[in-house]
């Protein structure tokens, strides 16, 4: 099927298999390999992308579902001279480790932090619940979505 | 301190790549021309395998072959060795039964793998995976590892499912303490199986080039030098010089991706074969069959104490199970990195332990994060908080009654280790002020009136890091060293290059190392890069667990930095035309003594490359330099965890409301990594007390086989932290560091559970302590 859809800003027109998932439409044909696949059902999170401004696991999107979608991955928030907010406290606050979790941990951060009106440690937890990591104890994640949200 | 030498916390510059998808994990990275693979899994937990039908499968579009374990075989390819000889008690070998990277004749759990389909796609190549037609002849399984001894016998090799029956420490002494003891404690104790969920799946691509014969292998090791190695001096894929395997970005390892598993050896075989590019990658559910699983001890264990508390012998009998085959270093984990650990921190002067590993129709079991330690800490720390309970007193008081004392190092135990330091109390003392342990009692009474049961639970760890002494571990049955290797390259224009034979997969290496060499050679840290993790770029090297990176492999760059000095002083010595013993270096300047001559760290760089009138006979050109460094012994990570739960009374929903960590790592390079470490440790811990569980069921299928059936912790269940250090430093490397990797997961789980026992009142629970188990125990009372 003929999909168009617009990643980081750039417009693309493919011809993809019916049962092709945007994960893999994102990872095989765009080669954007920033985005991860760490699970098959859905739990982990590592695949977390933007679609049309709302977080979603890009491996339960089908292509045909972004079909006239914007979408935006982790490539496309910012650079290592001009980090986004939340990619900056990453750094700051040691929250990744193997950083293989980390750019779906980003991506639901970011959404978490413009969908939550007031958000305080116990609802940064509740609300990173659909994105695991096995590396950092969350502890130093928490500390930094606390502190992208005072600057975002 | 400088900002960016040993001791500051400097930002990661692995994270940069990170945080901006620009991460290379294998998964990550394509070959031309690279054809899929699929694995086909056993779907019985024991079977003969009958005959395999491929044609369907071949006709599938895209499918290229389907090889079975028969194909291998008859190319030569080895079995899966298993790197440490275990002699039982009577002096006899450990049973290794044959374990074939494919399957040939019988598969032994669910998940085994007996054959792959390469294909043009990963899609056809699943499609073709489905048409494989088998004749399996389903056997009964043996799943449950404290009755395998008696259940069908898997193996001809191996009677009653033994793989072999191991003691340490003295009998006849530990049987005397028990006769003149006042008080026994008794616990049987079950350390449930875990499955480490890495959170990067898996993945190898073989590669072969036909005009050289070279093979090359991406793989998510966490030691790529002994993939090599096994591969070509085992399983004979390629020889050693014609066999590179490049290990990088790899996204957390926890043990799992230490051993040598089926599929990177028949990807690469198999890219021999087809002559071009062979990929895999796990699907999660692959993982939970197929990487190595963790624990699973069934043990009782005896405390004999004197009326005061004074602990006089240790009794420790332990199943445990190794699973269908034994994996890479399966055999070392329930013997040398657990029953060596059973003397804890404490003076108890006769120790005894045996166990007796056995085979079940299971995914093989070895080291994950803690590997033993944890176990030995579950039984020790259990065993004391419960006598503590049992004699009515304070628990940290029947600790402190017990501890071995600073003035006592070098302390030898009764399990064959040598402690060099430790300062234990000072480390509880700093973990009770952090908890407040005084003001507990009340706010047991507060919880109380709230409706909710509240407890408190130590637990004072040590563990054995730094593996190993070659000489102590090979001794043991190791059947490769422990050293590590390094390489420091000082480039022409100053800048240098190190290469470790450690691996990171998450510890920052590249950042700690670097501090480390930027400060002994007195150069900017933005001039030093570390490189790792591909056997091309750095002599042999052995990788990264049991938290040995640091001790080991930052040992073995001092070493290799201590060389560069000396050798930059001889060219130093020789530009003033004086001896080397005249040349000092501090802070990146040679500098000639009582006199104002001196050269920089670039200068000399510099020289080293452009020598004009060296005396080549005496002094060669160039400025790099190599060193091994075998450690003298372990070091002793050790420390004290305090976890205080509320236990909702009505519902069984179990809440930690503090949870403190004072570890002694002896010397911190980089305190922000270093916490980091301790973080994700004590998650894993918490994670094996709370809810990680590895179930199969009767028949030897994984009932916990996704993330929707194994509960791997999310950032809900766990509490934020408080992590601290006390410093004794470690008395026989050159940086005086222990190694922090292990240590949470190491500690956390038995004060976990200490704490749960208080909360409820009971003596014994088992793990995972679910709200359901939690309800039916408050139930039950």
């Amino acid at each position: 099927m003929e999909v168009t859809l617009t990643v980081n800003g750039t417009a693309h027109a493919l011809d993809v298999p019916d049962n092709m998932l945007l994960v893999e439409v994102l990872r095989e044909r765009l080669r954007l390999t920033g985005t991860h696949v760490g699970c098959d059902t859905s739990q982990c999170g590592a695949c977390v992308v933007h679609m049309d401004g709302c977080a979603v696991k890009s491996c339960t999107v089908l292509a045909g579902q972004a079909d006239g979608a914007d979408v935006t991955t982790i490539e496309g928030i910012g650079a290592p001279d001009d980090l986004h907010p939340m990619q900056a406290a990453f750094r700051e606050c040691h929250a990744l480790q193997c950083g293989f979790c980390t750019p779906g941990m980003i991506m639901a951060a970011i959404d978490l932090v413009n969908t939550t009106e007031h958000l305080d440690e116990q609802a940064v937890r509740e609300g990173l619940e659909g994105n695991l990591c096995r590396c950092t104890g969350y502890h130093n994640i928490v500390r930094a979505v606390l502190a992208a949200r005072d600057v975002m | 301190m400088s900002e960016t030498g040993i001791g500051a916390s400097v930002k990661r510059r692995e994270d940069l790549r990170f945080i901006t998808g620009a991460g290379r994990y294998t998964d990550d990275i394509d070959q031309p021309g690279q054809a899929y693979a699929a694995f086909l899994r056993s779907p019985h937990a024991r079977a003969a395998i009958g005959a395999i039908d491929a044609s369907a499968a071949l006709q599938v579009p895209g499918v290229l072959a389907v090889y079975t374990g028969q194909d291998l075989a008859a190319d030569g390819i080895g079995d899966l060795p298993c790197g440490w000889m275990v002699k039982s008690k009577d002096g006899s070998d450990m049973i290794q039964p044959p374990h074939p990277p494919i399957a040939v004749e019988c598969v032994n759990y669910v998940g085994e793998p007996f054959g792959l389909v390469v294909a043009e796609t990963l899609q056809a190549a699943r499609d073709g995976a489905e048409a494989v037609a088998v004749d399996f002849d389903a056997l009964p399984a043996v799943v449950d590892p404290a009755s395998a001894m008696q259940g069908d016998q898997l193996y001809a090799q191996a009677p009653n499912n033994r793989c072999y029956d191991w003691e340490l420490g003295d009998q006849a002494a530990t049987d005397a303490a028990f006769a003149r003891a006042d008080h026994v404690t008794t616990l049987d104790i079950v350390n449930n199986r875990l499955i480490p969920n890495a959170m990067e799946p898996r993945a190898a691509t073989g590669c072969f080039d036909a005009a050289s014969g070279d093979y090359t292998l991406y793989t998510t090791s966490q030691n790529p030098h002994l993939a090599r190695l096994v591969m070509a001096a085992f399983v004979q894929v390629a020889p050693e010089s014609k066999l590179r395997v490049v290990s990088p970005d790899v996204g957390g390892g926890f043990g799992s991706k230490i051993f040598v598993y089926a599929e990177e050896t028949a990807v690469t075989w198999a890219a021999g074969k087809l002559r071009r590019p062979v990929k895999w990658r796990a699907e999660r559910a692959e993982s939970f069959l197929a990487d190595a699983h963790g624990r699973d001890h069934v043990t009782k264990a005896e405390l004999a104490l004197a009326a005061d508390g004074e602990m006089l012998g240790l009794r420790v009998s332990t199943i445990a199970n190794m699973g269908a085959y034994l994996s890479t270093f399966a055999s070392s984990v329930p013997t040398y990195l657990y029953g060596t650990l059973l003397a804890g921190q404490y003076k108890t002067p006769a120790v005894y332990v045996g166990v007796q590993a056995v085979f079940t129709n299971t995914s093989p079991v070895d080291a994950y994060r803690g590997a033993g330690r944890p176990e030995a800490t579950y039984v020790v720390e259990r065993l004391v908080e419960t006598a503590a309970r049992e004699l009515k007193m304070d628990p940290t008081a029947l600790r402190r009654r017990n501890f071995i004392q600073p003035a006592d190092f070098p302390y030898e135990t009764p399990v064959a280790l040598v402690y060099d330091t430790g300062d234990y109390e000072a480390s509880l003392n700093r973990a009770l002020e952090h908890v407040d342990y005084a003001g507990f009692a009340a706010r047991r009474d507060a919880a109380q009136a709230r409706g909710k049961r509240r407890g408190i639970g130590f637990s004072c760890y040590i563990e054995a890091c730094g593996l190993a002494p070659s000489q102590v571990a090979m001794s043991l049955g190791a059947g490769v060293g422990l050293f590590e290797s390094a390489e420091v390259r000082v480039n022409v224009t100053g800048s240098v290059t190190v290469i470790t034979g450690a691996h990171s997969h998450g510890q920052g290496h590249e950042t700690t190392f670097a501090q480390i060499v930027s400060e002994r050679l007195g150069i900017p840290f933005d001039s030093v890069e570390v490189a790792h993790g591909d056997t091309s770029r750095g002599d042999y090297g052995l990788g990264t667990y049991g938290s040995r990176s640091l001790a080991v492999g930052g040992s073995a760059i001092v070493k290799a930095t201590d060389k560069i000095i000396a050798k930059g002083k001889k060219i130093v010595a020789h530009a003033f035309e004086t001896t080397d013993e005249q040349i000092d270096f501090t802070e990146g300047v040679f500098a000639e003594r009582d006199s104002n001559r001196s050269m920089t760290f670039g200068e000399v760089a510099f020289s080293a490359y452009v020598p004009a009138n060296f005396p080549l006979d005496e002094l060669e050109p160039g400025l790099s330099e190599k060193a091994f460094y075998d450690p003298g012994n372990f070091t002793y990570p050790a420390g004290a965890h305090v976890c205080e739960v509320e236990v909702d009374a009505e519902t069984g929903v179990l809440e930690i409301v503090k949870f403190v960590a004072v570890d002694d790592f002896g010397h911190v390079i980089n305190p922000m990594i270093v916490a980091g470490q301790v973080h994700g440790g004590l998650c894993q811990g918490i994670g094996q007390a709370l809810c990680e569980h590895g179930v199969y069921d009767a028949s030897g299928q994984l009932v916990t086989g996704s993330f929707l059936d194994y509960c791997l912790p999310r950032a809900d269940d766990v509490p934020s932290f408080v992590v601290d250090t006390t410093v004794t430093p470690c008395t026989h490397n050159p940086l005086g560091v222990k190694g922090c990797g292990e240590a949470g997961a190491i500690g956390a789980t038995a004060a976990v559970m200490n704490a749960v026992t208080d909360a409820l009142g009971v003596k014994e629970l088992a793990m995972p302590a679910t709200s359901e188990v939690v309800w039916r125990a408050l139930s039950a009372a």
